[in-house]
């Protein structure tokens, strides 16, 4: 009888590439529920539009262009209402409003951030400043219209300042927040590791109140494509907002829903981007918030 | 854990000459909606230089007021605190400037949670502008080592435990070379295992600095195990009510908590303390 040993060989254990991570993970996603669960939503939805508009044409339901309509229009080379994917006047559209709320976006940031951040450190400029916020930032986007016209000069400058404004209250309130929510020992401790006033500033009212002024750059970009779109509609030569009221004012509907829909991707696709930028900034949150299991 | 036997800072074994307080009928009133409230009254403590001071009282009794006193985080109502001969408030000034020369460790902790370990560690010689911001993550390193947190120093604070953190928190504190250390509760939310993994740490980092600890904790074990003095206070307004002296040989080890002498001391303590505990329960204390 002969004694058989048996040798192993060991391998150092090696983190998976990149793509073996991803295929890893794809095939976790599509074993869930969830992949699934989206799919029939969106079927669903889908279906109950499709039944409204062009399976049993309701009533008043039958002026509303269906999916079957729309997703011909949309990708069709010749488009009977004028806008598609193959007209370049749909991708200028789509520019204009992008350029706008990269300009408004960009200001409502710029200013507003700074703006709430001294506002949430500085007692006495909150004293100064804050009734002013607070009695401006009522007024509907709409209200501010006739006064947008009136000082700026052209179409874009009155649209983009409308734009701005709406986000820039978002951005200040949730910047000052921000630093209220920022718990005193961190002050405290800052103090007593003798840092001076402006340091404070740098190392604990900034990167503490990130992620509320991540939360507010959130709901800003929302708001300025909600306004953008109010303002083109109102006053305007190009954009999706001014593409939509223009289809209907010449009584082509197809290109109305077109503009919805672009305006729902385009949407997401900014506020994807803010947060992948906050994710990025904020390693430090969000790799709390994964080891809380969140 | 293996502490290695540098001496921790620059200091060999301490400044013996630095790191006195007097805290001399302290009182503090404050204004609650219009009503005032004492929560320090009269209150006199010397503290020697390099001597680990206890502040044992039940929940709620001002002791943290105290230590925010010392610290400045807010003005005294009458009194006067000195370190080392030097006034840090008093007649005419009543709140003490904050400083490097007396760090608080908290007790939530307070080590900023969007700078990793090393940068936490570093800030307080990079801001003060002792150091180089290099040299300062170089000698954060170095004393992260030290204390056993070389593996984590480039993690987050949120990334580690709670015993880690509040380690590290201490270190950011003697990088800078205190002439105080000011400790609130910091092992307060911790459970027992980790305590007195915490209370070892903490006694090898004073074998090796003898830097002045002002403690305050609710622990009567804690208070006679680490200190030198344990001053007792008494609940609501704080005052105080009994001063028991340790002498206990240093280093001290978990053994110690077995011994004769370490029982009659924390049966004293216990004396006092349960007295205010019962005083203080029936108040209505609230938990600070």
């Amino acid at each position: 009888m002969t004694l058989q040993t048996t040798t192993t060989e060991y391998t150092a254990v090696q983190a998976p590439g990149r793509l073996r991570l991803f295929t890893w993970r794809l095939k976790r996603a599509l074993r869930s529920p969830r992949p699934w669960l989206m799919l029939s939503g969106v079927a669903l939805w889908l279906f109950t539009y499709w039944l409204l508009t062009e399976g049993l044409r309701l009533p008043r339901f039958d002026k509303i262009p269906g999916p079957v309509v729309v997703l011909s229009e949309i990708f069709s080379r010749t488009p009977f209402q004028g806008i598609s994917v193959f007209t370049e006047i749909y991708y200028d559209h789509i520019l204009a409003s992008c350029r706008r709320i990269f300009l408004a976006f960009a200001i409502a940031t710029g200013v507003g951030v700074p703006l709430g951040l001294l506002m949430g450190w500085s007692l006495r400029f909150r004293a100064y400043t804050f009734p002013i916020l607070e009695t401006l930032r009522p007024i509907p986007v709409l209200a501010w219209v006739p006064i947008a016209i009136l000082a700026f000069p052209g179409f874009e400058w009155p649209v983009i300042f409308l734009a701005t404004l709406a986000s820039l209250f978002v951005t200040t309130l949730n910047a000052m927040l921000g630093v209220q929510s920022i718990d005193d020992a961190y002050f405290r401790a800052a103090g007593c590791l003798g840092s001076s006033r402006w340091q404070v500033f740098r190392h604990v009212v900034v990167p503490g109140a990130l992620p509320y002024v991540f939360t507010g750059l959130q709901i800003s970009i929302g708001v300025a494509w909600f306004s953008l779109v109010a303002a083109e509609m109102v006053s305007g030569d190009l954009g999706l907002g001014y593409m939509i009221v223009d289809a209907y004012m010449n009584n082509v509907t197809v290109p109305m829903v077109i503009g919805m829909l672009t305006l729902g991707f385009v949407g997401w696709a900014t506020s994807a981007l803010v947060r992948a930028v906050g994710n990025a900034m904020m390693r430090w949150h969000m790799r709390a918030l994964a080891i809380q299991g969140r | 854990m293996t502490l290695s036997t540098f001496p921790l800072g620059a200091r060999p074994q301490g400044h013996p000459a630095l790191g006195s307080l007097s805290l001399r009928s302290v009182s503090k009133v404050y204004d609650a909606g219009g009503i005032a409230v004492p929560a320090v009254q009269n209150c006199s403590i010397e503290v020697a230089p390099g001597e680990v001071c206890m502040i044992v009282g039940p929940s709620g009794c001002g002791k943290t007021t105290l230590l925010n006193a010392i610290a400045g985080f807010h003005p005294i109502s009458s009194g006067e605190i000195l370190m080392d001969g030097a006034l840090l408030c008093g007649p005419g000034r009543p709140q003490a400037d904050t400083g490097a020369d007396r760090i608080v460790v908290f007790q939530n902790g307070a080590l900023f949670p969007w700078k990793t370990l090393i940068e936490n560690v570093a800030y307080g010689p990079m801001v003060q502008g002792t150091l180089p911001r290099r040299a300062a993550e170089d000698r954060a390193r170095e004393l992260l080592g030290e204390a056993g947190l070389a593996d984590v120093a480039h993690r987050y604070p949120g990334e580690v435990s709670s015993g880690m953190a509040r380690r590290a928190e201490i270190v950011r504190a003697l990088i800078n070379e205190p002439r105080v250390l000011l400790l609130d509760e910091p092992y307060r939310a911790m459970d027992a295992l980790t305590k007195s993994i915490m209370h070892e740490s903490l006694l090898a980092l004073y074998d090796r600095t003898r830097v002045t600890i002002f403690f305050i904790t609710h622990d009567i074990e804690e208070a006679i195990f680490l200190g030198d003095k344990v001053h007792v206070m008494t609940t609501r307004p704080c005052r105080l009510k009994q001063t028991i002296e340790v002498n206990l040989p240093r280093p001290r080890s978990y053994e110690l908590l077995t011994s004769e002498e370490f029982r009659l001391l924390s049966e004293e303590a216990r004396e006092a303390i349960s007295e205010e505990a019962i005083k203080a329960f029936q108040s209505g204390e609230r938990e600070a």
